[in-house]
């Protein structure tokens, strides 16, 4: 509730900046995950056409969601939704679309992030990074296998009670499934009470649901294994936990972070000229040095620190299982609610 | 002893007969577009039906409070019997907002009475003192206790030191670290009103219980604890709403494993659930409670003060 209020304000702030800032200065405003682009490419955009950037942030995919359904449309030009939820504000009717000739360098996405199934063909939206989801364990304390999702759902006693979960219903469902070998999104009965007994089983392993400070409860030892996104699992090694992270061959979660046109746009001009400067090789692996991930734009590995090129977490073995979270319809999505709250009780 | 007086002061009853209501006007404007209009939107948003990812279609009927109170199964076709998932989810958040209470009142009871023993000079310094750490904002603090408490915190470092314990003691993510995140973060709520009652209080009558010879538990329970009572019901208050809807102690300090109300209504409206018109009837179903709640304490007091009068 708190955030909530935080970020009307910060709307309402935004909005009178909009609006006192005239039309004199040209402007992009965009609506942004926090810490999750740097200053100096913003200026860089800034002096190669005179935009200027206003950034606003949220902190997950439903929060944004929710803003835009709450008003927020029409106040900002870019958002910067993951792979599902380009699905849904697609089908809620709340992006613009684009055609690829009003990008100049449409052609640097790579082939493989063109037909992605949450937006075939590109129409609302371009590749911003994109990483994996599973989890890291810390090696101390335990030295065994960690390539099958059992590690979470049915773990070894050194890390039963001393495992934290994602607290992202979509991710933690998608990776059960997994586990259990059955479609995601499945509407079968059998196979959504085979998920919700796997969790509820599975809990009293589990001693924590957190998102925010995966990273920091790895390195202090808090927990001793993490479902985490890959980059903070480098992080998380970087700072000195003893920690691996897992390529599970029953299956991980691949997502990916994209920047999309919404619906009017006040700066729509200014937008497509920021995803046009986001689409060269050199700007986007900036991002990439940031935030350690990797951006789906060809050539743009070249330009990223030697370090990031050979992290383990960011090079997934060939042929390794990776899934896109898929977008439930109504009624899968009630049932996944249900087991959700049954989960947390 | 009762409240403040009324007579004496230069300004008349009459003073600003003319213009009170004009005088009053901003507040009432403010009242009503941040208080009571939130308020009915979420009222009438828990009555309305819920579209799917979040937001609602304008069809009223009772399906918010129906999945509140009645359990249909994994499916919802299932015969409806009585939900307890929600009820149980209130009783924890309940009962662990008692407990803060208590142990805040517990703490907070004898600081204030110090401090409002100190000679007046100190005082101030001592209110000063008690007010320093909220200057740093909650979530900070929060999360500063958790370095404190975990395993390798601080706090485990000495115990294992001092020979206290052989084994790190298990606090984060445990019930006990909630309650303590709570009771640190509302004390002052408990202690200032405390404070501001004692101060009220004359001390000559704790004189006289003892020249009857009372004693000194006597003399707090028959003597002191009456005449400071609204002091400490208004602490409880204080320190038990705030508790029942938090949910920063819960999710860092308790691993969120389990929901309390605040973080169930959160999901409701940020998380996956997108069921808003649930999540605004859960808070419709919470601020009846703490109404009722505060209803029936102001009834109490109303009650206790007439009966006071005739004496």
């Amino acid at each position: 509730m708190k955030q909530k209020i935080k970020k009307s304000v910060a709307a309402a702030a935004l909005v009178c900046v909009v609006t006192s800032a005239a039309k004199a200065e040209e402007q992009v405003v965009l609506y942004h995950w926090f810490e999750y682009i740097p200053q100096e490419l913003l200026e860089k955009f800034t002096s190669e056409s005179g935009i200027e950037v206003v950034m606003d942030t949220y902190d997950s995919n439903e929060a944004l969601l929710a803003s835009l359904k709450a008003g927020a449309i029409g106040t900002y030009d870019l958002a910067v939704p993951g792979d599902y939820m380009v699905e849904i504000l697609a089908n809620q009717g709340l992006l613009g679309e684009f055609k690829p000739d009003e990008l100049k360098n449409f052609e640097n996405i790579a082939d493989q992030w063109l037909n992605v199934d949450f937006d075939p063909g590109r129409q609302y939206s371009i590749p911003y990074q994109w990483g994996t989801t599973s989890f890291s364990v810390n090696r101390d304390v335990y030295q065994g296998e960690i390539d099958q999702l059992s590690v979470l759902f049915n773990p070894p006693e050194e890390l039963s009670g001393k495992i934290n979960m994602l607290d992202a219903q979509n991710d933690v469902l998608a990776l059960a499934s997994l586990y259990l070998n059955i479609p995601q999104c499945t509407n079968d009965r059998e196979q959504l009470k085979a998920i919700n007994g796997l969790v509820q089983e599975a809990k009293q392993h589990w001693v924590s649901f957190n998102s925010d400070t995966t990273k920091d409860i790895l390195v202090s030892g808090d927990v001793a294994a993490s479902m985490i996104w890959n980059g903070f699992g480098a992080r998380a090694r970087v700072e000195g936990a003893n920690i691996e992270y897992a390529f599970p061959t029953d299956g991980y979660i691949v997502w990916m972070d994209n920047v999309v046109l919404l619906k009017d746009a006040p700066n729509r001009e200014n937008a497509l000229k920021f995803m046009d400067f986001l689409l060269v090789p050199e700007n986007i692996a900036a991002v990439s040095d940031y935030a350690r991930y990797e951006s789906g734009i060809t050539g743009a590995k070249e330009h990223v620190s030697d370090e990031l090129r050979e992290m383990p977490e960011l090079n997934a073995p060939t042929g390794g299982k990776g899934h896109f979270v898929e977008v439930c319809d109504a009624e899968t999505q009630a049932v996944y609610d249900q087991i959700w709250t049954n989960l947390r009780k | 002893m009762a409240g403040g007086s009324t007579s004496g002061g230069s300004v008349k009853a009459d003073t600003y007969a003319g213009v009170r209501h004009w005088l009053l006007a901003p507040s009432w404007l403010v009242l009503l577009t941040v208080v009571v209009g939130p308020l009915c939107i979420m009222l009438i948003y828990s009555f309305l039906t819920k579209e799917f990812r979040g937001g609602v279609v304008w069809e009223f009927n009772l399906a918010a409070y129906d999945k509140f109170f009645f359990d249909r199964g994994l499916f919802g076709d299932e015969a409806p019997r009585i939900e307890w998932t929600y009820i149980s989810i209130y009783w924890r958040s309940i009962l662990q907002a008692a407990i803060a209470t208590l142990v805040s009142l517990l703490i907070g009871f004898p600081t204030a009475y110090f401090i409002a023993t100190r000679p007046t000079t100190s005082r101030a310094l001592w209110v000063f003192l008690i007010t320093i750490p909220y200057w740093v904002n909650l979530l900070i603090r929060t999360v500063s206790m958790k370095f404190l408490l975990r395993d390798q915190g601080p706090l485990n470092a000495f115990l294992l030191s001092t020979g206290i314990i052989d084994q790190p003691l298990t606090i984060v993510n445990t019930d006990v670290a909630v309650q303590l995140g709570l009771f640190y973060s509302y004390l002052p709520f408990m202690v200032l009103p405390i404070y501001a009652a004692v101060e009220q209080y004359d001390h000559r009558l704790s004189e006289a219980a003892a020249d009857l010879y009372a004693s000194r538990w006597i003399a707090l329970r028959r003597v002191i604890l009456p005449a400071v009572k609204p002091g400490v019901i208004a602490g409880c208050i204080l320190v038990f709403v705030p508790s029942l809807g938090s949910f920063l102690a819960p999710d860092l300090l308790g691993g969120a494993r389990n929901f309390m109300i605040g973080s169930l209504i959160e999901d409701q409206f940020k998380g996956q659930a997108g069921d808003w018109p649930f999540g605004a009837a859960a808070s419709m179903i919470l601020l009846s409670m703490v109404l009722i709640v505060l209803i029936v304490a102001a009834r109490r007091q109303a009650r206790a003060k007439a009966a006071g009068g005739e004496v």
